[in-house]
């Protein structure tokens, strides 16, 4: 049930957020410090879920195969490989360590 | 006309052939973060924004509240009223139209339309790339959400590991400047020391907060002399 509620509510403010952007008079978004800002919040937000995601279990920090696959995913991108395979590599990375009996 | 729009539409497929593809990768992130087949398809037709889908199936899945999911996803979206902004002249919605427009203003259907020199053209972009990855991007879900059902535990396959892998992914492209890579550091840095501190769903929001601060009193000869590289 509360997954539910997760899945909707954040539907609805997600439409609600694009839609603003075309019925909010533009000088209230325009203002340079709330645009910066606005353009910024992806990079912190998308940075911490890659912590949290990467070496987070719980409330405790931890290194296991998921780090692996992440260090093998940024070596793809600096190879400027698309997203699927990315992924998938890190897939594969910490599927064969795990395989191996580590992490 | 019609040789015009050729290589927009060319253009807008390929866009919307590459996003649909990683939709196969959501879709089995979320039945791996717990939820069902149904749900994961439903954030696909009614939440479509890529980021703040794999955010809201991130937190849920690690055991975050719903406050906090739905925070962290509403935050990533937020960049999309930006969007919505550059294009009002362009598309001039107006009628049943203007929902299907806001529904369909996300990162890759914008990056097309403004992309092009003619406004007619904005308008093909805009149109063909949208209903592009909404098809594709949720045909895709629903496989990937079926594909991830059949496979069991999740960590066996490093779908755990898949997930973290793809907010690098997103993340990357960001980090062509100064200033949004100082604030992704911030954004990591309070994270980490956050995660055994305060309750799980938490550290993001925090990450949040830091990184818009510094977003805000980020000094203007900074980011005036890193655009300047970066270009």
């Amino acid at each position: 049930m509360s997954t539910w509620i997760a899945v909707l509510a954040s539907s609805l403010i997600a439409f609600a957020i694009k839609l603003s952007g075309y019925t909010v008079p533009p000088a209230l978004l325009q203002e340079p410090r709330t645009l910066r800002v606005t353009e910024m919040l992806p990079a912190a937000l998308l940075a911490s879920l890659v912590v949290l995601q990467g070496f987070s279990s719980g409330q405790h920090l931890v290194l296991d195969a998921r780090a692996a696959g992440l260090v093998v995913a940024a070596g793809a991108l600096l190879l400027r490989a698309p997203f699927i395979v990315v992924v998938t590599l890190a897939a594969v990375t910490a599927a064969l360590l795990r395989m191996l009996g580590w992490g | 006309m019609p040789a015009d729009r050729a290589p927009v539409i060319r253009q807008a497929l390929a866009v919307a052939a590459a996003t649909s593809l990683y939709g196969v990768s959501f879709g089995a992130l979320g039945v791996a973060s717990g939820l069902t087949v149904l749900q994961t398809s439903v954030l696909s037709l009614l939440l479509f924004s890529g980021g703040s889908q794999f955010a809201l199936i991130g937190i849920l899945g690690s055991g975050g509240s719903v406050g906090a999911a739905v925070a962290a996803s509403s935050l990533l979206a937020v960049r999309n009223a930006l969007y919505g902004l550059q294009l009002g002249s362009t598309m001039r919605p107006a009628g049943w139209r203007r929902l299907a427009i806001a529904q369909l203003t996300i990162d890759e259907s914008t990056a097309v339309a403004v992309s092009q020199s003619a406004r007619p053209l904005r308008r093909v972009g805009f149109w063909v790339t949208g209903l592009g990855v909404y098809i594709g991007w949720n045909v895709m879900t629903l496989l990937g959400a079926f594909a991830g059902n059949a496979l069991g535990d999740p960590r066996r396959y490093g779908l755990d590991a898949a997930a973290s892998a793809a907010f690098l992914a997103l993340l990357w492209p960001r980090l062509r400047a100064r200033e949004p890579i100082a604030i992704a550091v911030v954004g990591g840095v309070v994270t980490t020391l956050l995660v055994p501190a305060i309750p799980q769903g938490l550290p993001v929001i925090a990450a949040a907060v830091a990184g818009s601060v510094t977003a805000w009193f980020w000094p203007k000869r900074w980011t005036a002399r890193a655009a300047g590289a970066a270009e």
